[in-house]
This record gives C-alpha cells, sequence and structure tokens, in this order.
C-alpha cells in the first residue's frame, strides 16, 4: 500500500519537472511585476514592500465571507471536540468555529486572496513613497525633502483626496508599544506636509507598529528598512 | 481487559494480582506527554494521582491526562504514576498501594453513555492519608464538552485540595499567524479546544475579554489602519467600536464592563480615553494629557485605578492614575524599558515586560513593597495576562524561532507551554471566571 503510495507520488514529482520551462516563466513574470511595483513605489530609493504598496481603503467592502454558523451547542462553553490534532488546517481561511468570522483584506499586493475576499489592488503609481528613520529616532531626515514636497505640491494642487500616513518600526519590543511609536513617525511626517501647506484635514495618520514589517529579519539591514513611515496617496 | 471488571470483585487472588499488574505498571507509564517544566530547589508540592476514568478508554479525550495536566500546571500539585489501569468512583482504593507510590490523594472516575452523544462523567477524590472519601462530582455533557468537563474536575480537586478557586474551565484568547494568515482563537485554559472567532489577512492584536466572559475587544488592521471591535463570541457578532481619525488600540474593560479605555491618535500622539463600551457614535473622554506617548491602559479589578504605559520621563515605564484623571504617579522603578502591565486580581502583583540588556523578560513586581524581578529567563517575552485567582499568568515567548505561548506561576517555578494551533502563537488573554 505504501509503496503505492511513494510510487505515485514520485511520479507526480517528476510530472511536475517535466515542464520547468513552463513553471519558469511563471515565475519570472511574477517577479518582474512585483519588481517594477516596488521599484515604482520606492522612487528608486530603496525597495519597499508590495505587501503595502497596495490596498483597499473600503472598510466595509473588506469584510467577506461571513461565517455566522452556530455549531448549535447553546450557550455552553467552548470546549470542544475539536483538538490540536487536527491543527493542520489551521491555515485555511475561515475554518469552521462557531461564530467565526473570515476578514479578507486588502493589502496583499500581487496576491488575489482566497475564495470571495475581494482584493483590490491600487496601480503601482498610487504606491507609497517611504521615509526611513534611524534607531530610536522620529526625526525625518532632510534628504526626504523632495518625496514630501512633490505629495504636499500634489495635494495642494487639488489632485488627490486624501493622504494617509503609515508609521512602522522594527520588530524589537511590545506590540502596543511598537504601535505609539509608529504612529510618531507617522505623525512627524504629517507635521512636515502640514508645514508645506497640506489642508490638515487631508491627511490621516496610522501606525502598524512591528506588525507590517516591509523586510522579515532580525538582521539591521531588514531592521533599517522596516523603520519607515510611507506617504500613501489616495 | 478482564481485570478491569474487578472494580466490583471480592475475589482476593485477583485482587493481589491485579495489585501487582498495577505496581509492575506503574513506572512504565512515565507522565512524558506533559509539558510542565518545573525550576528551583524546595518546591512543595501537593503529590497527587489520578487513574484512568474507567470507560475512557477508545475516546479522543483523556479524562486523567487534562486533569492531571491541569493541576501539575499549577505548580501545587505533583504528579504521581497511577499505572494506567482504570478505577471508577465507586471502587474504594489500596490505601497502602497508594501510599507507597507516595500520593497524598487519589481521583478516580468513570465516563458512561447515557444517550445519543451524553456522556456521564463522575469522579471522586480520596484522600490517601487520612483514607477518607473527599466527594466528587457528577456531569452529563456531549462528547463535544468533555475536555471542558475534564477542566471543572480540575477545579474541584483544586478548590478543595488548595481552599481557591481553580481556573482551568476558562477561556483564553490568542492570535495566531501562519503563513500570511492571521486568527483569533478562543481556547480552554491549556491551549487545547480551539475555535476561531475571526480570520482576516491583515494582523490582529490586543484581545481584551469583557468580564462577562463572552466579548473580546481587540485590534484589527484589516481597514489598513488600527480599529477596534467588540466581538461576542457565542454569536460572532461583532461591532466597529472605535474607528476614529489616526490609530485606535489598547483596548481595556472596567471591571463592570460598560467602560473600554484605550489609546488613541485623533488628537496627536497616543493618549488615553474612555469609551461607553455599549454606545455607539460617541465622543471618548480624554483621560490623561500628556505630550509623550500614553498606552496598553488596564484597570484594577475594583475599576478605580488604571495602570498605563508612558514614555513621559524619557523611556517607557508603567504609571498609574485614578481612573477619575489626575496625577499619574510612575510605578517601575529600575529599568529603562517596562512596557505591557498586568494587575494580578487581588492588586497584589504587577505583571509586565522589561527589556534587560537587550532581552525581554517577564517581570512580577511586589506593588505594596516595590520589589521586581524576573520570572523568567527567555529573551522575547510579550504581552502577560493574570489568570482571574492571580496564581498564574500566561505570556507569549520565542522557542527555536517560533512565537509560543507560555504559562508561569506567580513564584515562577513552574512552567508549560500551552497547546496550541500551528504558526506562531502570540497576543495571550486570560478570559474570566464565570460561574457556570
Amino acid at each position: 500500500m505504501h509503496k503505492w503510495i511513494l510510487i505515485w507520488a514520485l511520479a507526480a514529482l517528476l510530472g511536475a519537472c517535466s515542464s520547468p520551462i513552463k513553471l519558469n516563466e511563471v515565475d519570472v513574470e511574477d517577479k518582474s511585476g512585483q519588481a517594477a511595483a516596488a521599484a515604482a513605489a520606492s522612487g528608486g530609493m530603496k525597495s519597499v514592500a508590495p505587501a503595502m504598496a497596495s490596498g483597499t481603503a473600503d472598510k466595509k467592502s473588506s469584510v467577506a465571507g461571513l461565517d455566522m454558523t452556530k455549531d448549535g451547542k447553546g450557550g455552553s462553553s467552548s470546549a470542544s471536540g475539536k483538538s490540536a490534532g487536527s491543527a493542520g488546517s489551521a491555515g485555511s481561511a475561515g475554518s469552521a468555529g462557531s461564530g467565526s468570522i473570515s476578514v479578507g483584506a486588502a493589502m496583499g499586493a500581487g496576491t488575489s486572496g482566497g475564495a470571495g475576499n475581494t482584493v483590490k489592488a491600487l496601480g503601482a503609481t498610487d504606491a507609497g513613497r517611504t521615509i526611513y528613520f534611524g534607531f530610536d529616532s522620529f526625526v525625518v531626515r532632510p534628504e526626504y525633502k523632495s518625496i514630501l514636497e512633490e505629495s504636499a505640491r500634489a495635494a495642494k494642487a487639488g489632485k488627490i483626496q486624501r493622504i494617509v500616513i503609515e508609521g512602522h518600526t522594527d520588530e524589537r519590543g511590545g506590540r502596543e508599544y511598537n504601535l505609539a511609536l509608529g504612529q510618531k513617525r507617522a505623525d512627524a511626517v504629517r507635521n512636515e506636509l502640514s508645514l508645506l501647506g497640506v489642508d490638515d484635514s487631508k491627511i490621516e495618520s496610522v501606525s502598524f507598529g512591528k506588525e507590517k514589517p516591509a523586510e522579515i529579519g532580525e538582521g539591521e539591514s531588514a531592521m533599517e528598512k522596516n523603520r519607515r513611515a510611507e506617504i500613501v496617496i489616495r | 481487559m478482564g481485570l478491569w471488571r474487578l472494580k466490583d470483585g471480592d475475589n482476593k487472588g485477583m485482587k493481589k494480582f491485579f495489585l501487582a499488574m498495577m505496581a509492575a505498571l506503574i513506572g512504565a507509564n512515565a507522565s512524558a506527554q506533559f509539558r510542565v517544566e518545573v525550576s528551583g530547589a524546595g518546591l512543595t508540592q501537593f503529590p497527587i494521582a489520578v487513574t484512568p476514568f474507567k470507560g475512557n478508554d477508545g475516546m479522543t479525550q483523556r479524562m486523567a491526562n487534562i486533569v492531571l495536566a491541569d493541576l501539575e500546571r499549577s505548580g501545587q500539585f505533583r504528579s504521581v504514576d497511577a499505572g494506567g489501569i482504570p478505577m471508577d468512583e465507586n471502587v474504594r482504593p489500596e490505601w497502602p498501594v497508594w501510599r507507597k507510590q507516595g500520593a497524598d490523594a487519589l481521583v478516580t472516575g468513570s465516563i458512561s453513555r447515557v444517550g445519543e452523544d451524553r456522556y456521564e462523567v463522575r469522579f471522586r477524590l480520596w484522600d490517601a492519608v487520612r483514607n477518607q472519601d473527599l466527594g466528587g462530582l457528577s456531569q452529563v455533557a456531549p462528547a463535544s464538552e468533555l475536555r471542558h468537563v475534564a477542566h471543572r474536575v480540575s477545579d474541584w480537586v483544586y478548590e478543595k485540595l488548595t481552599g481557591e478557586k481553580g481556573v482551568f474551565s476558562t477561556r483564553i484568547a490568542y492570535v495566531t499567524k501562519s503563513a500570511s494568515l492571521f486568527n483569533l482563537w478562543v481556547a480552554d485554559s491549556d491551549g487545547e479546544g480551539a475555535q476561531s472567532a475571526l480570520s482576516s489577512a491583515e494582523p490582529i492584536i490586543s484581545p481584551a475579554w469583557a468580564p462577562n466572559g463572552n466579548q473580546l475587544a481587540y485590534v484589527s488592521f484589516e481597514s489598513r489602519k488600527p480599529v477596534v471591535y467588540v466581538h461576542e463570541i457565542d454569536t460572532g457578532k461583532r461591532r466597529l467600536v472605535s474607528n476614529f481619525k489616526g490609530s485606535n488600540s489598547a483596548p481595556a474593560w472596567s471591571p463592570d464592563g460598560k467602560t473600554l479605555a484605550l489609546t488613541l491618535s485623533r488628537e496627536g500622539g497616543s493618549q488615553l480615553f474612555l469609551l461607553d463600551a455599549n454606545a455607539s457614535g460617541q465622543d471618548p473622554k480624554r483621560l490623561a494629557t500628556s505630550t509623550s506617548i500614553d498606552t496598553e491602559p488596564v484597570f484594577t479589578s475594583d475599576g478605580q485605578t488604571i495602570y498605563f504605559v508612558s514614555d513621559r520621563g524619557g523611556s517607557p515605564q508603567i504609571y498609574k492614575i485614578p481612573v477619575s484623571g489626575g496625577n499619574a504617579q510612575l510605578v517601575t522603578g529600575s529599568g529603562n524599558y517596562n512596557i505591557s502591565p498586568s494587575v494580578s486580581p487581588d492588586g497584589r502583583w504587577l505583571a509586565y515586560i522589561s527589556r534587560v540588556a537587550g532581552a525581554y523578560k517577564l517581570y512580577l513586581q511586589d506593588l505594596s513593597s516595590g520589589q521586581a524581578q524576573a520570572l523568567t529567563d527567555t529573551v522575547a517575552d510579550e504581552s502577560p495576562s493574570f489568570a482571574p485567582n492571580g496564581r498564574m499568568i500566561i505570556y507569549a515567548t520565542q522557542q527555536q524561532g517560533r512565537e509560543t505561548l507560555m504559562s508561569i506561576t506567580v513564584d515562577g517555578r513552574v512552567k508549560a507551554r500551552l497547546a496550541g494551533r500551528i504558526g506562531d502563537l502570540r497576543e495571550p488573554a486570560w478570559g474570566p471566571s464565570v460561574s457556570p
């Protein structure tokens, strides 16, 4: 029995290998697409996580695929027959728990989301300009002046409705405290834009703390790329 | 197998054989299934044996294992091997065997099917020092709730032997990150039996239990900014309670469940506000005003004081402030990075995370003396949350590069890694004790 499964698996593997050209093409296409998006997003600066370079702003429509089926154990506790043994399914969206909600969101550029989840990717040209910060720093360095001025010009010319500044931190420290630190970075950029004459009501500064790193990793170079504020024009 | 029927038997020879068998099995069946770590010498723990429940064989949930793991995790009990032979609640134990084994107490029990997906669980606690029956309980439940029943058995035994309320039948919430998917889970206090409350492609952080035990407030990034929801667990319905301009985060419930304290950046910076938890479209009330970061509010159990984190003194420290506002008072004494406060329900202890030489450790401060000490030797601890009886703390840490959940006793002596879903486990919050 096992032998047959093995043979079948081997055959499947070989089958997959026998079409390397096709697989390769898909791969390259994906990569170049992302690279283009990232390059456009950062304006030739350090690369921006493609994940942050897109997304939808529509709060309401981002909730999709509600599964509110109760499992009929009226009012009783959480104790359930499901044990950790079924952990293998944890990766699937909307695993049927009682009162479980699936939120299809919004920020995975390139990936088209799960079934029923609306992912609306913004065009690469709308993507954020990124300002990087030093360790424990919340000061916008002079080198970012041109990015700020360009954004301010666009806002004042009425070409854009809204600017959202998204602050981020590196991975060290607590989640909530980092959220506050990221907010401090976003607020710093917001102040700069205000000084350049952008109407305050057009700017919203928010924070992702350490939750959305541009680059995964513990090295200093990853952390440098994560201490940032992204200017997203909507 | 026939041996098990000896429970009612009076055949002396067979009984001796039974005892011999049991003695042989004892020791062979080491309790390797528990992930409990005990550190430090001189720890006095109550030795207890839990036999397999009769009729439990072949079922998914092993009552004895669940009860024993609960009791061990509490740090106050030491498991004595019961030898693997089921004993029901009506068999009077052979006292000499148990004493020889070193058990001061013994739990025996049974499960019987009493209807379509209905099981009756019975158990009895025995005092093996005084040779006494300490009583027991019986409860009928569907198969899906047998784990919960086992936790109730643990609670009953714990309370009988320690005089304090057990917390094993409470629930915890935590978040997993697996591939690019975030899930908010509600699980038993041992991490098992998790049910997904929310599944999202965007991060979820800071779940906080309402005192009624049926609602969670949390921060979700699904709308491309942090906003706060209140989520009803039984129905799965949720309400967006805080979506003000800027960031909305760090929700905490008042003990009466009427008020949420949270951090808003609507007026610039991260500042503390109070919000009616049940109304919508209201104006949040500012709790404190500073030009620095104020965040991570938590209420004391009398509802009078809020502990929070602020960097007003130059580095993040924990302060307290009357819920009516007023002057903030510094609580943490040493270190230049102290965050994520959790106050024990009796107001005696403050658990928090302190960064010392680049390592983030769980600390415990005695609030009357101000003395603080590290409870762990790990380097990436996060998010402590007290059990409702104040005896244990649940927190997140990293082991072998993965985020995991741990429980630890307040004396730091007994630690256990909680079971859970695959992926990175984080943001634990221990739910309240709710009367059945």
